[in-house]
């Protein structure tokens, strides 16, 4: 018996030794841990259930029969984030490259099947040369499996995916359909077709670090939805992350003791909103106002600023919260702005969590750009995205609420719960300026006139009260009070139900 | 006296944290209270605080708070029979208060006489000398040769200083400590005035040593009345800006400051003064004095001065308007403890003390009180959610602390400095922590050249000591916990397998690790460092941006943001980065790579808010260094920002008429 023990943990050391002292020295002189402190500093300590440690591939190709490690370049199991259960894969570049054989993502599929059974987030940890060529298509229907599993997924149980080296080829596309993807700022790179590739076929010159760092994934391409510093401090934020989500789509978010009173009241909201309509402010100042102790986990923050997104907690409770920027672009809607919250409004749908909208809209960006790029369909999204959000949705409007852009940003037309504006509020179609030059268009040559049309149109439309007058707006509130009326708001709604017509899925335009 | 208040109404012709002080004050005396203001000042604090509030113009000071005829016709709207002009603006010119005194608008200061025989600098010289009151020794005749040069320093004393007539910028000055100096100081002075500004004639005076920055401030009325209370010394300037005053002055002994009040008096009364002033005076190493200049107004740093006297200083300055005599004599001045005023500016000490403009996203002063040991008292004109803007001074508020002893006020000012929260500018409180930290400005040792041999290369932030640093790891630790406490007790947890949350965490600042073990309790935390125990109590919960602590017998507040595994957490004006790690991160976090900060050398990035008002070079040009490229204009200020090095414009990003943020990049180069 006893020699049965030794031999054990012989084998367990040499499972955990991964692809021995020279490759894990190289991985830490490259600023990167290894898969297994990875997954250490990512689960509550001591938490961490291994599975399929002792799997090798069998390959028999190429003379793999002489590379087995058990293990298989992937480190597999479940533990804790606070005490809540999260299942995990972490691939181990020391491991031949963390390169992908069909037993290296039978061990990834079975976690996932896990996970979707007991209703569980995953955590993939990519750090992977990508598909083991030496076996051939078999590695290729291996990633098949996982994608397919990613497909069924999603929105059953969160998947959040951290790329922590590279990740090429097809191996994007698993991350590709999780729900949010993290880098590591300057060891961490995502592309489909590499810069060697890029160079023979485009006769492009690109570094790695361009063609697919975090940089070019958070600014350009809004693949990432964020990028940081390092593995330890990517690792910290995607905790913090998990304790905003719910573990699965039949759970409501998760809640946890707040120390920030509901009923506080920020006199300075009162002078956010500038006196002259064309100055700028800061939206965020909003959200961190409001927001449980002005704790805000933004995603998405470099791309498309001109729209904010992220989660924030009301009483303890998970909340999505989107708001137009005025600082960026004067906050307007655009293709990339409508991609960005639409889709975080369907993943907050999905996962039963409230949504908080605060508008601040001059309309739709005008030109060419837009409309080649297909502004129609892009815009869209986001309508159709707040249209069939079932969950809890209030709506603050700061100030502009014009046009189309009105209704898409949680209008009550959007079946929008609670719809609240400040005084400082324009709903309108246009702006006074536009709609004046439409309405007028004989007295443009007279300034006086115009002046006056314009007045006059300021005067009935540059306010919240025609939309209250209407019911819209379910009522004007003191920007000081936004906390507490939106907590309350939120409270009311807490046993909210509502469902959408049966149908097998819709076909929002993608 | 009776009871009816002297005026029905005055008018404030000032802005900000004065125009709130005078305010105040009418308020507590019955008085009816006029703010005027212009277009940026539509929301601010005087305006919310008076009785009645005018427009006067557009945010240009020149073309609203300046304007005579503005200020005459708020009057005539409102009916105010006095005006306090406040300090700066209008306060000291004649013409205001002779268009008062025509309008039959009482001028709540001096007669426009004194304020015209003080306002010449050579005038006032001559007229203090004059009154017996002692001027720097110097000889403003022409001087022929080296002897005669020798022969007049032997009569000033030495050291004196060899000044060319037209002179500037320490061309033509020489400092001469004996006969051989003064003699050589002469010819090289001379020869360097000639070669550089076509002028040789030279003049000489005192030179003071270890000059100190003290004055004297002065009450008269119209009755032939005048006191003195006491003197302020303000040797802490930047750049001849005031930064921290107190009362009295570290330096000065009974005798000194009798002799000076003595002769401040007989200068106001040479120049017939009412009101309040004050008498400035430069003090050298030996307690010499001689005279620098007379302020015909309320200073900025009045606040000290009623803190250690009683006497407040507006209701003297209303009451001698409306023809009241003193009721306090000489006999009655008591000077009682000691009082600290810190100046807080919009200006980030880090980028060189320049201007900060921006919304005030928090500002929450320490709490105001007053005890039979201690005072806090915060002179503001500013609120949360107020904007400053680049037309006016950037001071923002005077926090001013009394105590008995000045060891005492200096621990008050730590603490209110370290409790005070301005967030979305930025600001000088680290640095004005950092000067009540330093140990010369602690014993007294200061002159007005302390902040220029102290900080020759500007502030980079605190050091703190060993022990406080200490005291702040343990802190962290203990707050970390407390939040990793409250994170464990999320709902959905696995039931029976929740997390523990350890006793022991590393707490990193910079390259110093402090191991930690907490024992946690009802009341706080005993913290184990090093070997070292430390015991924390506060009642600070997740969230809370100002933590105040007891650790041990000291009393520490930390403004605290949370960062990624940590805290941002300042303190007595050191900006400190704190993680608080478990061993295993601790353990692993050396492997993490030092990143270099970006390489912002080829950008001209914009040092301040402001508006670019001029663009010198364009795209494709060839700049030298120290060329000028661009100008930008913030808090009145024109700022030309130069070339650092040489190279090519390769793209302008801003144009003139833009509005820039902090680290805007104007243009890119080659």
């Amino acid at each position: 018996m006893k020699d049965i023990l030794v031999e054990l943990e012989e084998r367990r050391a040499q499972a955990r030794a991964g692809g021995g002292a020279r490759r894990v020295d190289g991985q830490h002189g490259k600023g990167k841990l290894t898969a297994r402190e990875r997954i250490e500093l990512l689960l509550d300590e001591g938490s961490f259930e291994e599975y399929d440690m002792f799997v090798r591939h069998r390959c028999h190709e190429f003379g793999m029969q002489a590379h087995t490690y058990p293990g298989d370049g992937v480190v597999t199991g479940w533990g804790t984030i606070n005490g809540r259960m999260v299942y995990v894969f972490s691939q181990d570049f020391t491991v031949l490259g963390g390169s992908v054989s069909e037993t290296h993502a039978a061990k990834i599929c079975k976690v996932m099947d896990m996970a979707m059974q007991n209703g569980a987030p995953v955590i993939g940890m990519n750090d992977s040369g990508g598909a083991r060529i030496q076996e051939g298509v078999d590695s290729l229907a291996a990633y098949g499996e996982v994608f397919q599993r990613n497909i069924e997924g999603s929105g059953v149980i969160p998947q959040i995916s951290m790329i922590m080296g590279p990740c090429a080829g097809g191996a994007v596309y698993s991350p590709a359909m999780t729900d949010f993807i993290f880098m590591v700022k300057d060891s961490s790179y995502m592309f489909v077709t590499g810069p060697d590739v890029v160079k023979t076929v485009t006769n492009e010159h690109v570094t790695a670090e361009e063609l697919g760092g975090a940089s070019t994934h958070t600014r350009k391409s809004s693949v990432a939805d964020a990028a940081f510093e390092n593995d330890l401090e990517a690792i910290a934020e995607v905790r913090r992350l998990v304790d905003f989500l719910p573990l699965n789509n039949r759970e409501k978010p998760p809640v946890r003791p707040f120390f920030d009173d509901p009923e506080r009241v920020e006199p300075s909201l009162d002078t956010l909103v500038p006196d002259n309509p064309n100055l700028p402010y800061d939206m965020k100042e909003l959200i961190l106002k409001v927001a449980d102790e002005g704790d805000f986990f933004e995603i998405q923050e470099d791309f498309a600023r001109n729209i904010v997104t992220g989660f924030i907690r009301l009483e303890g409770q998970t909340v999505g919260v989107v708001a137009n920027q005025p600082m960026v672009l004067a906050g307007v809607l655009d293709i990339d702005s409508s991609r960005k919250a639409a889709r975080f409004v369907r993943f907050c749908d999905c996962f039963e969590i409230p949504l908080l909208t605060f508008v601040d809209v001059p309309g739709f960006l005008p030109g060419t750009g837009q409309e080649y790029g297909g502004v129609i369909k892009h815009g869209a999204k986001l309508l159709f995205a707040y249209g069939e959000a079932t969950v809890p949705k209030v709506t603050v409007i700061t100030r502009k609420a014009y046009g189309g852009a009105y209704v898409v940003m949680a209008a009550k037309h959007l079946r929008a719960d609670v719809n609240y504006a400040w005084p400082t509020s324009e709903i309108a179609v246009m702006g006074a300026k536009g709609a004046v030059e439409i309405l007028h268009r004989g007295d443009l040559g007279d300034p006086e006139k115009i002046e006056a049309h314009t007045q006059e149109y300021d005067d009935r439309f540059a306010n919240p009260f025609v939309a209250a007058e209407r019911g819209f707006i379910d009522e004007v509130i003191q920007p000081r009070s936004t906390r507490r009326r939106v907590a309350r708001a939120f409270a009311a709604l807490r046993t909210k139900r509502r469902s959408m017509p049966w149908k097998k899925h819709d076909n929002i335009p993608l | 006296m009776t009871d009816a208040p002297l005026f029905d109404k005055i008018l404030i012709a000032n802005r900000g944290e004065i125009a709130c002080r005078v305010i105040r004050t009418a308020r507590r005396m019955g008085i009816g209270t006029v703010a005027v203001h212009s277009d940026a000042d539509r929301h601010a604090l005087h305006v919310e605080m008076a009785d009645e509030a005018v427009h006067i113009g557009p945010p240009a000071a020149a073309q609203s708070y300046l304007v005579i005829d503005r200020i005459l016709e708020a009057i005539r709207q409102t009916g105010a029979q006095a005006v306090h002009p406040g300090y700066g603006f209008l306060s000291e010119n004649p013409r205001f208060a002779e268009a008062l005194d025509a309008a039959g608008v009482a001028f709540i200061g001096p007669p426009k006489g004194a304020i015209e025989a003080m306002g010449d600098k050579i005038t006032s010289k001559k007229i203090a000398a004059e009154a017996g009151v002692s001027t720097v020794p110097g000889y403003m005749g022409l001087i022929e040769d080296a002897d005669e040069a020798a022969r007049i320093a032997g009569e000033i004393g030495y050291p004196v200083m060899i000044k060319a007539s037209a002179g500037g910028g320490g061309k033509g000055m020489r400092i001469a400590w004996n006969e051989a100096e003064a003699r050589e100081g002469f010819q090289s002075s001379k020869n360097e005035a000639a070669s550089s500004f076509g002028d040789d004639r030279i003049f000489i005076e005192k030179f003071v040593t270890q000059p100190r920055h003290i004055e004297i401030q002065v009450l008269a009325d119209e009755h032939g009345q005048c006191i003195y209370l006491g003197e302020r010394e303000c040797s802490i300037q930047r750049r001849n800006q005031k930064v921290i005053e107190e009362a009295p002055s570290p330096f000065l002994d009974a005798e000194t400051r009798k002799r000076m009040g003595e002769q401040a008096c007989a200068l106001a009364q040479a120049v017939g003064y009412t009101s309040a002033g004050t008498v400035e005076f430069i003090v050298d190493g030996q307690k010499n004095f001689y005279f620098l200049e007379m302020n015909t107004r309320l200073q900025v740093e009045h606040p000290v001065t009623e803190l250690i006297t009683g006497v407040d200083l507006v209701e003297q300055m209303i009451r001698v308007a409306a023809g009241e005599p003193l009721a306090i004599t000489q006999d009655d001045v008591r000077l009682d403890g000691w009082a600290i005023e810190s100046r807080l500016y919009a200006e980030d000490p880090y980028r060189n003390f320049l201007p900060s403009t921006g919304r005030l996203t928090r500002y929450r002063p320490p709490e105001e009180h007053v005890t039979d040991t201690a005072i806090v008292r915060n002179d503001t004109g500013v609120y949360e959610g107020g904007e400053i803007s680049m037309f006016y001074d950037p001071m923002i508020a005077k926090l001013c602390t009394w105590a008995p002893t000045r060891v005492e006020a200096i621990e008050g000012m730590r603490q209110a400095l370290d409790r005070f929260e301005v967030e979305g500018i930025g600001h000088n409180l680290p640095f004005l922590s950092a000067v009540m930290d330093h140990p010369r400005f602690v014993k007294g040792d200061i002159t007005t050249a302390f902040i220029a041999e102290e900080y020759p290369d500007g502030f980079a932030g605190a050091e703190i000591d060993a022990e406080q640093l200490r005291h702040v790891a343990a802190a962290a630790a203990a707050m970390f916990r407390v939040d990793e406490i409250r994170r464990a007790r999320i709902s959905g947890r696995l039931g029976n397998h929740e997390r523990t949350v350890g006793t022991d965490w590393v707490v990193a600042v910079g390259d110093t690790l402090f191991e930690t073990r907490i024992h946690a309790d009802r009341e706080g935390a005993t913290v184990e460092i090093d070997g070292a125990t430390h015991r924390v109590a506060s009642d600070w919960t997740p969230g809370t941006p100002l933590a105040v602590l007891q650790i041990d017998d000291e009393t520490l507040a930390l403004k605290v943001q949370p960062i990624v595994s940590g805290f941002r957490i300042r303190t007595r004006g050191a900006d400190l980065r704190v993680n608080v790690w478990t061993p295993k991160q601790a353990e692993l976090a050396r492997h993490m790579p030092v990143k270099e900060a970006a390489d912002t050398s080829k950008l001209l990035l914009c040092p301040m808010p402001g508006l670019l008002v001029k663009l010198d070079v364009a795209a494709g040009d060839e700049v030298q260094e120290g060329q000028p490229l661009c100008t930008v204009e913030a808090m009145k200020m024109e700022n030309i920002l130069r070339a650092e090095r040489k190279g090519v414009v390769a793209k302008i990003n801003a144009a003139p008429g833009d509005s820039l943020a902090v680290d805007e990049v104007i243009m890119e180069f080659e």
